[in-house]
């Protein structure tokens, strides 16, 4: 009996779980002529009803870079009642304001709880969009599935709304679905209104390269005419525009008909660069033109590739 | 023949004499005080001319965070004073004591081995310092009446918010 009183009630943050009974009974001692007495009041029992809230959030780091192509949101659902619940889910990737609208494809549920959505191994929900019953208090993780439009320009933004709303029922707080609860109790919306919508943001974000190729001549008589001798200067200049980055650029080019390459003369940002195939970034040859490997290089960038020729 | 006589009737005697002990000693002491209790759960409810007000209502839909009146009805109904009357009511574990309770009220939060006012109380934390006792804490509530005249009745109650 003590140790019950002493237990104390778990401190939830959806409150007392529903279907709890509260049993309250008064307890009394009395002297009736000097004699000690004692006496209990009857038992007044009320069962806790079921409380319907959810709340949900973004997990994005803000906005989420993405490219043309497929892209996931993620998002954190959290039964903030006080019972068992399965919530109701929608995506809206056509969000007024957006600069582009993603196509949805799929909500996922994150099985293996790494956070991460691993395609094949997290579990696609089917129509409709049901989450499991999820305990109180407890959360999951979900991911929203989209394709970025190949007609979205770099620096667009799209946002995509997730809205989740509990299967007994959502509406105004204090909204009671009679026997809806648990353990045939009533269900009352509470102060979320048993309806949440969060935002993920994605960001376009893709980089172009445009190569732009300049000549200047020095003929022998130190004039820039194209006679046999003259030495013709090639700049490719590489410009990377837009945002991020792009992987494993190389820059080629062949040695024009009629003029011979000019051995040790092809350049990366005035820097030498050796003819042989070896460690460094660039070779070239006569018979198989210059070939600069820039690697990764991100937006905002210029590399110039110099190489010169002589006219035959 | 004779030995067997002599065991039946000690038997006899011995229900004779058991049977009616019990009876008689509840005949004998009726008891004289009732405790009648009950709860009603607070709403808020918007009257006609716009305002808010609390009503106490039927417990019908009630959840977490939640508002509860505990009341007990008492009564002499015997033709004698009784003294020393003192009522106990345990806190049910899935509800606190409400903030508004009166600070006057006797109360509990250990369990029943100390009493006290609860501004009077203190609370051990694990590291053993103390803390003032919050309503949280609350285990018990207690009321002590010096005596109910014969005839009399009343009611106690305590507020509480569903944890």
């Amino acid at each position: 009996m003590l140790a019950g009183l002493l237990v104390s009630a778990p401190a939830q943050a959806g409150g007392v779980t529903a279907g709890t009974l509260i049993e309250n009974t008064a307890e009394a001692t009395y002297e009736e002529g000097g004699a000690p007495r004692n006496i209990s009041s009857n038992t007044v029992v009320v069962k806790v009803d079921e409380l319907l809230d959810v709340t949900l959030t973004s997990l994005d780091p803000g906005r989420l870079t993405a490219r043309p192509g497929n892209a996931v949101l993620t998002f954190e659902l959290t039964n903030q009642g006080n019972g068992p619940e399965a919530f109701r889910l929608l995506a809206d990737p056509a969000v007024a304001g957006n600069d582009f609208d993603t196509t949805f494809r799929a909500i996922a549920i994150d099985s293996n709880g790494n956070g991460t959505y691993d395609d094949g191994v997290d579990q696609i929900l089917g129509q409709p969009q049901t989450t499991p019953v999820i305990a109180q208090d407890a959360r999951i993780t979900l991911f929203v599935l989209v394709t970025v439009p190949q007609g979205a320009a770099d620096g667009q933004t799209s946002t995509v709304a997730l809205s989740a709303q509990a299967v007994t029922g959502s509406g105004t707080p204090g909204t009671v679905f009679d026997n809806a609860g648990v353990d045939g109790g009533d269900a009352i919306v509470g102060t979320t209104g048993a309806l949440a919508t969060a935002r993920g943001v994605l960001s376009n974000s893709f980089a172009s390269v445009q190569l732009v190729k300049s000549v200047v001549l020095r003929d022998p008589f130190g004039g820039t005419g194209a006679v046999p001798g003259t030495v013709a200067t090639f700049t490719i200049e590489a410009r990377v525009s837009g945002s991020g980055e792009v992987a494993n650029l190389v820059v080629t080019d062949a040695i024009p008909a009629g003029t011979t390459y000019a051995p040790g003369t092809l350049a990366l940002d005035g820097s030498a660069l050796s003819d042989a195939v070896d460690g460094d970034a660039g070779n070239a040859s006569g018979t198989n033109g210059i070939a600069v490997k820039l690697g990764n290089v991100a937006a905002g960038t210029r590399r110039a590739v110099t190489f010169n020729v002589t006219i035959d | 023949m004779k030995p067997i006589n002599k065991l039946v009737l000690a038997l006899a005697a011995a229900t004779a004499l058991a049977a009616p002990a019990m009876p008689l000693l509840a005949q004998a002491t009726p008891n004289p005080v009732v405790l009648s209790g009950d709860v009603k759960a607070v709403k808020a409810v918007t009257g006609p001319d716009g305002k808010e007000r609390t009503e106490l209502v039927e417990p019908s839909t009630i959840v977490p965070g939640d508002r509860l009146v505990f009341g007990t009805d008492y009564a002499n109904k015997g033709a004698e004073p009784v003294t020393n009357f003192v009522v106990t009511n345990p806190l049910p574990a899935a509800v606190r004591l409400a903030p508004d309770a009166d600070p006057a009220l006797t109360v509990s939060v250990d369990g029943g081995k100390t009493w006290g006012v609860l501004g009077a109380l203190t609370v051990s934390n694990p590291d053993g310092t103390t803390r003032p006792a919050a309503q949280a804490d609350v285990t018990q509530v207690r009321w002590v009446l010096t005596s109910i005249a014969p005839g009399a009745s009343g009611r106690l109650t305590y507020p509480a918010i569903i944890r």
